[in-house]
Order: C-alpha cells, then sequence, then structure tokens
C-alpha cells in the first residue's frame, strides 16, 4: 500500500492546536481591536480549516488535482463575495442607469 | 436468424430499464424525459403564441398569461435545456470516446435521472394544480411573500432537478479525470469531451447556490424566515445576485455541450480535424470561468451599482471572446474541406449562424446604455432564443441524427430530415426575428396586451412558430419510424473518427469487446475505415 | 497475500480497471462533491455578508445575545469529534477493525452531543423570542427587521449545518454496520476515507460559523 498513515501524535497535536486556537478566537472576541476583530477571527478560523484540511483530510497527501478543485471552490465563493459586494458597497454613490 | 447482443435487447423488462447501471441506457432514459418536458414546454410556448396574435388580452386572462410564461420557462429551461446534450447524448458517448466501459458512478448516473424525473413531478404537480406565476426568474418579494400560486412546490422541482444536474457534472469530471483509456491525453480527446467537462464544471460550482437561493425562497414562503422581504430591511436585489449567479452560467450549460457536438459535426462532413484544436478546448474552459464573472448583466436597471454595472459589462464583453474563436475556428474547418450535405451538417451551419447573431445581439444587450433601452423587451426575448432555440436545440437535433445510427443501428431518412431541418430554419427564423423588431420598437416581455401597431409582427412571429412546431414534429415521427424501418448500419457510416465509432451499432453493454490504445490525435481521418450505410 | 487480493477484487466494480483506480475515483468524487457544497453554504455566508455589512451594529447585538461559551464549547466537542474520525481512518488504514468501532462510536457520540447542545441552544431562542416569524421580539433595539434578519440566517446556518450532521450521524451509523461485519481491510476501507472527507468538511463549516454567528462585537458586552 503506498498509502502515508499519519502517527497518533501528528494527529494529537494537531488537535490539540485546533482546540487551543478555538479558545484563542473566543477570547480575542472580547478584546476591542476595531475593525481587525473581524480579520483576526477569520484568520484564526482559516488556519484551523487549513489544520483539518491537510492533516485530517489528509489533503497533504493528496493530488495536485485535489488541491487545486479545493482551491478552486474557495476562488469561486471569492468571485460570488467581491463581486456582490461591489455592487452593494458602491450604490449610491453615481445615479442609478436609466433613471 | 440469431441477433447479435447489444444494450437494447439485452434485457427486456421494465426492472432492467428501471435499475440499470449502463450509461447508454439512462441517455436512453434521459432522451425520453427531456423529450416529453420540451412537449410541454411547446405547448405553454403555442399559448404564448397564440395569444400574441391579437393586441387584446382575449384568450386569457394576465393571471393565467404570467402562469404561461413561467412554465414555459421553468419545463424548457430546467427540464430540458439543462439536462438536454449532457444527460443524453454527453451520458451515451462520453464514456465511449474516452474508452471507458461507463462513467465513474454508475448508480450516481440513474439516481441523478430518478432526481431530474421526481423534480419533474413537482413541477408538473404544479403546472397541473394551478400553475406558478412568478416568472421563471422568481424574483422577490413577489415570489416570496405576494404571489398566490404554487411556488413552493415548483421551487422544489427545480430543487431536485438541480442536485441531477450536480451529480452529472460530478459524475463527468471524475470520468474525464481518471477513466481514460491508456494513450488518450487530455488533448487527443474529442472536442465533445472537453465541451461536457467544462459544462460538468459549471454544474458543479453554480448550481448549489441556486439550491440555497430556493431553499432560502422556500424557507421565507414557509417559515415567514424573510431574508429578501424589504419590510424586514431585506434587500430583493440580493436575490437577483444569488439567483444570477447561477443562471447566467446555466445559459453556458445550455450552449457549451451543444457547441461540442458541432465541433464533432463540422470536422466530420468536412472530413478535416478541427482548426486550432487547443483553441477550441481552452475556449470551452474560458467561457465555463468567465461565464461566471458576468451574472450582473442581468442586474443592470435592478438598481445595481452603475461601477458595478461597468465591470459586468466589460466582463461580458470579454466572455464573447471564446465564442467568437469557437466560430472563427468552425469555419476555418470548413475551409478546403470535404464537405458533404448531410443532415447533422445542415444543423451545425443553421447553428454557426443562429448563434452568432444570438451572440452578437447578447452583445447589444451586454452594454449597459443600450440594455437600458431595450430590457424586459422582446429583444432580450429574441436573443436569448436565437441563442437557446437556434444554438442548443439545431445542435442537439444535429447531434442527435448524427449519433442516431450508433445509438440504435438504423439510419433515419434522410430526405425527411433535410426537410424538416430546413422547415425548422424557416419557423424559426420567422418566429424570432420579428422580436428583436418588436423589442427595439418597445414592446415589453410577459405583457399579453400591446398597442396595435405591433401585431404584424406577432402575427408573423406566431406563423413561424406554427412552422417550427411542424417542424419538430417531423424529426419526432420518422426517427420513431427508423427503428423499425430505417436502413441497418455498420460500425461507421460517416467515416468518423472517435473511439464510439470502432465498436458495434448499436454498442454491445461493454461498449468495446476490448478497451481500445489510443495511439494517434483526435480527428486523424487516414486511420478512420467507414463501415456500413452511407448518406450524403 | 491471496486474501489482500482477493478482498479488493470483491469490491471491484466493474466499470473500473484496477482497485486503485476505483480508490482514487471515489476519493476525487467526495472531493468534487465538498466543492459543491462549498457553493451551496457559500450563498448563506455570502447572505451573511452583505446584510452584515449593512446592519453591523445590530448584528452585533444579536450575535452577543448568543451563549459564546456554550458555542465555544460546542465548537470543541466538534473538533473532538473530527479526532476520533480522523482516528477511526487510520485504524481502518491498519485494518485494525476494534478500533475502527471504537472510534467511529465515540465520533458519533460527540456528534450526537452537539447536536443536541445545538438544540438546547435553539430552545433558548425560543424561549427568548428570538425565532423569525410572528412571535420574533429582540430587546434593545427599533430595528426589528435586521434583527430578524440575523435570525434568519443563524438558523438557516446552524440549520443546514445540523442537517448535515445529522446525514454525517447516518453515514456513521452505516459505517459501523460494516465495520462491526469486518468489512473494512487496510486494502478496502475506502468508504471510511470519504465518510471521513465528509466529516471534516462539516466540521470546517462550524469553524467559520463560530466566529461568524456568536462573537461579533462581543467586546461591547
Amino acid at each position: 500500500m503506498s498509502e502515508h498513515v499519519d502517527s497518533v501524535k501528528t494527529y494529537t497535536a494537531v488537535w490539540l492546536i485546533l482546540l487551543v486556537l478555538t479558545g484563542v478566537t473566543t477570547a480575542v472576541a472580547y478584546i476591542d481591536l476595531g475593525a481587525f476583530s473581524i480579520v483576526v477571527a477569520l484568520v484564526i478560523a482559516a488556519v484551523k480549516m487549513l489544520l483539518v484540511a491537510l492533516f485530517f483530510m489528509h489533503m497533504r497527501h493528496s493530488t495536485s488535482l485535489t488541491k487545486l478543485a479545493a482551491a478552486g471552490a474557495f476562488l469561486w465563493l471569492f468571485f460570488m463575495l467581491a463581486f456582490t459586494l461591489a455592487d452593494v458597497w458602491t450604490r449610491g454613490l453615481v445615479g442609478t442607469p436609466g433613471r | 436468424m440469431e441477433t447479435r447482443e447489444h444494450y437494447l435487447n439485452a434485457g427486456h423488462s421494465l426492472k432492467s430499464w428501471l435499475l440499470t447501471k449502463d450509461h447508454k441506457r439512462i441517455a436512453i432514459l434521459y432522451l425520453i424525459t427531456v423529450t416529453i418536458f420540451f412537449f410541454i414546454g411547446g405547448i405553454f410556448a403555442s399559448l404564448i403564441r397564440v395569444e400574441l396574435m391579437t393586441p387584446q388580452g382575449d384568450l386569457v386572462s394576465s393571471e393565467t398569461y404570467n402562469k404561461l410564461f413561467t412554465m414555459h420557462g421553468v419545463a424548457m429551461i430546467f427540464f430540458f435545456l439543462i439536462p438536454s446534450i449532457p444527460a443524453t447524448l454527453g451520458n451515451f458517448f462520453l464514456p465511449m470516446m474516452i474508452g471507458a466501459r461507463d462513467l465513474a458512478f454508475p448508480r450516481v448516473n440513474l439516481l441523478s435521472w430518478y432526481l431530474l424525473v421526481i423534480g419533474g413531478a413537482f413541477a408538473l404537480f404544479a403546472m397541473l394544480a394551478g400553475g406558478v406565476d412568478t416568472g421563471w426568474t422568481f424574483y422577490t418579494p413577489y415570489s416570496t411573500t405576494y404571489s398566490n400560486t404554487w411556488v413552493i412546490a415548483t421551487a422544489l422541482g427545480i430543487f431536485v432537478a438541480g442536485f441531477s444536474s450536480i451529480l452529472t457534472g460530478l459524475n463527468f469530471i471524475v470520468t474525464v479525470h481518471r477513466m481514460r483509456a491508456p494513450g488518450l491525453t487530455w488533448f487527443r480527446m474529442p472536442l465533445f469531451v472537453w465541451a461536457n467537462y467544462a459544462t460538468a464544471v459549471i454544474q458543479v460550482l453554480g448550481t448549489p447556490v441556486v439550491a440555497v437561493t430556493i431553499v432560502l425562497v422556500f424557507c421565507e414562503r414557509v417559515f415567514h424566515i424573510g431574508i429578501f422581504d424589504p419590510a424586514l430591511g431585506g434587500d430583493p436585489v440580493l436575490f437577483q445576485h444569488m439567483f444570477w449567479f447561477y443562471s447566467h452560467p446555466a445559459v453556458y450549460i445550455m450552449v457549451l455541450p451543444a457547441m461540442g457536438v458541432i465541433s464533432e459535426i463540422i470536422s466530420v462532413y468536412s472530413r478535416k480535424p478541427v482548426f486550432g484544436y487547443h483553441f477550441v478546448a481552452f475556449s470551452s474552459m474560458a467561457i465555463a470561468v468567465i461565464g461566471f464573472l458576468v451574472w450582473g448583466h442581468h442586474l443592470f436597471v435592478s438598481t445595481q451599482s452603475v461601477y458595478a454595472g461597468l465591470v459586468f459589462s466589460f466582463l461580458s464583453y470579454f466572455v464573447a471572446i471564446p465564442s467568437a474563436v469557437k466560430v472563427f475556428n468552425w469555419t476555418a474547418t470548413l475551409y478546403k474541406g470535404s464537405i458533404s450535405y448531410a443532415t447533422p451538417m445542415l444543423y451545425a451551419f443553421g447553428f454557426i449562424g443562429l448563434f452568432t447573431i444570438g451572440g452578437l445581439t447578447g452583445l447589444f444587450v451586454a452594454s449597459l446604455g443600450f440594455d437600458v433601452h431595450v430590457t424586459d423587451t422582446y429583444f432580450v426575448v429574441a436573443h436569448f432564443h436565437y441563442v437557446m432555440v437556434g444554438g442548443t436545440i439545431m445542435a442537439f437535433l444535429g447531434g442527435l441524427h448524427y449519433w442516431w445510427p450508433k445509438m440504435t443501428g438504423r439510419m433515419y431518412p434522410e430526405n425527411w430530415a433535410k426537410l424538416s431541418a430546413a422547415i425548422i430554419f424557416i419557423g424559426f427564423n420567422l418566429t424570432f426575428f420579428p422580436q428583436f423588431i418588436l423589442g427595439y420598437l418597445g414592446m415589453p416581455r410577459r405583457y399579453h396586451v400591446y398597442p396595435d401597431e405591433f401585431q404584424v409582427l406577432h402575427v408573423l412571429s406566431t406563423a413561424g412558430a406554427s412552422v417550427l412546431a411542424i417542424g419538430y414534429l417531423f424529426p419526432m415521427v420518422y426517427l420513431m419510424w427508423s427503428l423499425r424501418y430505417g436502413e441497418v448500419v455498420g460500425r461507421n457510416p460517416w467515416g468518423a473518427t472517435g473511439l464510439e465509432w470502432k465498436t458495434q451499432s448499436p454498442p454491445p453493454v461493454h461498449n468495446f469487446d476490448e478497451i481500445p490504445v489510443v495511439t494517434h490525435e483526435a480527428y486523424d481521418y487516414s486511420t478512420v475505415i467507414k463501415e456500413g450505410v452511407e448518406v450524403g | 497475500m491471496a486474501e489482500h487480493a482477493h478482498a479488493e477484487s470483491l469490491a471491484l466494480r466493474e466499470q473500473f480497471d484496477t482497485a486503485e483506480q476505483q480508490k482514487e475515483s471515489s476519493t476525487f468524487g467526495m472531493w468534487i462533491f465538498l466543492i459543491t457544497e462549498v457553493m451551496f453554504f457559500g450563498g448563506l455566508f455570502l447572505a451573511y455578508t452583505i446584510y452584515r455589512n449593512t446592519y453591523p451594529t445590530v448584528f452585533g447585538m444579536a450575535s452577543t445575545s448568543l451563549n459564546a461559551v456554550i458555542g465555544a464549547l460546542n465548537t470543541a466537542v466538534l473538533l473532538c469529534s473530527s479526532f476520533t474520525m480522523v482516528m477511526a481512518v487510520r485504524a481502518a488504514q491498519l485494518g485494525k477493525r476494534k478500533a475502527i468501532i471504537v472510534f467511529l462510536i465515540l465520533t458519533l457520540l460527540l456528534g450526537l452531543v452537539f447536536l443536541g447542545v445545538k438544540a438546547y441552544e435553539w430552545n433558548e431562542k425560543y424561549v427568548e423570542h428570538h425565532i423569525p416569524g410572528a412571535s420574533f421580539h429582540f430587546e434593545g433595539t427599533a430595528q426589528q427587521g435586521p434583527a430578524q434578519l440575523f435570525f434568519s440566517l443563524y438558523f438557516a446556518m446552524t440549520g443546514l449545518h445540523a442537517l448535515h450532521m445529522v446525514i454525517g450521524a447516518g453515514i456513521l451509523c452505516w459505517l459501523l454496520y460494516h465495520a462491526a461485519r469486518g468489512r473494512f481491510t487496510a486494502e478496502y476501507m475506502t468508504p471510511v476515507d470519504i465518510a471521513g472527507l465528509y466529516w471534516h468538511f462539516v466540521d470546517i463549516i462550524w469553524i467559520f460559523l463560530f466566529p461568524l454567528l456568536y462573537l461579533i462585537d462581543r467586546h461591547m458586552k
């Protein structure tokens, strides 16, 4: 079998880091970071996601195609959010077409 | 006389069909289903056109008219066009073209069909129980709050059918990546496979968004959890963003496989490789990607910001480029080719002309300024019918004729087929060209009462629709006729390249007696043996 | 050796040439499915982003009405279930039948705990009249509409997530049934593998839901 079997140690370490990060994100939420709060929260969440994906979902050992597919999903999510926000954030700056 | 066993006669029971895992049988099941919905959509279209012959709203009430155009759109888009080519011709031929015995997940394939049928049943129930009147676009807050029609049943139907589409896309993607025959590199694949692959990417990335949007509409109607309700501070335009994020790429789901069919047909009936193979392959991928970035052109007059409109308009022009690349490459393929005017080629010529018109008028409406004038008029209606009917449906018919001998072992009657193609072409143009003029002159869409001066154009359009309807009926009759009385064909009546032509007609259950090893490029006519009945 | 070959040939479906091709196809197929799920939940994340952008204050108030400690603990429960799930997959890779069963059961239990806590939380919302609908009322602001928007999204997102957890629990039961029958070996553990992918994905969704729903403007409390 060419399959890579990770060690219990690796999984345990990742698991504990995830728990710690959960604590961190909760605690940090009580600190006033202004506009940065959301950034910090999303960064921590992204790190947790990467840990789960790379280690628990074995993405470290998966094919480039799989990694591309996963990245593609997030890219598409980004497109959807970015272009919709591009509308919402710029409304009212100039008049509406047709009026 | 002994009959060879093939996929059609291996098992005659209903169970052998309804529980089949054979992609070829599933393709036939889909063909029957989508044809039924084409008929249903066609009935609604006929009622619309009859109503529009006179300026008064005299055949049906306004409420009923709203239901007619809604159900026409729902039936045609979700239950005919979206599944059409991928689930019938794609299902049948994609595995064969890559030298596989079946798709990666045959049971998922069968499930996809059942989901379409179940979704269709919900939609059909809604239609029969009183109909839905929101337009196929379900704009809020009308669909969520004010409409008193069968929105929920229809929405459920579309939701379920959406999963049919997603699973087909998933199946195709995994199949193309993992199940190609030895020697079949990506750039040796037929362009029809590239087209379906690109379509599958769209299905997988886009459909879930409309699915969740429908869930929200459902929740708003059933649980009164509103997120599109302006009374709660909700944004109806958000619905439009979410809806069109899928529904624009959806039109590429409808047209990309058609373009794949045209690539195959143009090549065979010119006996030349497709010019610029790589460009055509990459253009399919480009359309799939860029097609996701243009949805705001449906929101130009929705109060969407003009800056966003600018970006969407620019990108909409950009997405036309790969389509144009294809048209140029097809034309170049014809140059110095050995042209045959068999029926599939006639449909391909029709496609190229009509898709070009439809595509160019797409650029008209992609222009923000012009769109303000023609949006929600018959200009838009004409534009999308040119690409979807003049485009996709013609390609579908062309592909159906092209592959009919392979699927059935019989040739269709060529003269009737040519006649039908001509009737369809004439009927189509007579129906929809006047609508460009109507729209430009200001006739709104979704209205059944109109000023007298528009009547002449409407009568022409309805006359055209009658001709078109006849044109569509002919193939249904002669194709059925050919199953019994058509000339028996051999493996390769057209002298086409492609692995599907190397096996028997109809194909054996497992497609190939021996999995082929591919050693040459796609469309290599030097290696082809023409075997069987020839038509030209 | 012959037994291993037997295990893989028993499970090999006729459209595939080799067990490896089958396994790779199944795994890739699950990843593609997860991509569709990203876009499915993504629509809700889009709606959330738009409305939080439009009504930041009300969203902050509504968010702080949720119990962050319970939310955090529930997040931890789910992360533990991901740990036990990957241990189940590891056990399957090593062909350890009993370990597979133990870890699957633990995963299932943790998942059920998560759902139980969620039910408790929803009940709290019901008692406080924070469920959108006729009896909705949110104290402390005149902007009842936007407050209701937050809770609509809260219930839609956590509800959809919970539905995926329930389906996941069903899948775990199915896996347990087959694991108990010794169906999974080091050569054939694909169902465990891809069920693991699904479970971790549902966890990842929650990893984002927790801060976005529970932790807005906490410092203002």
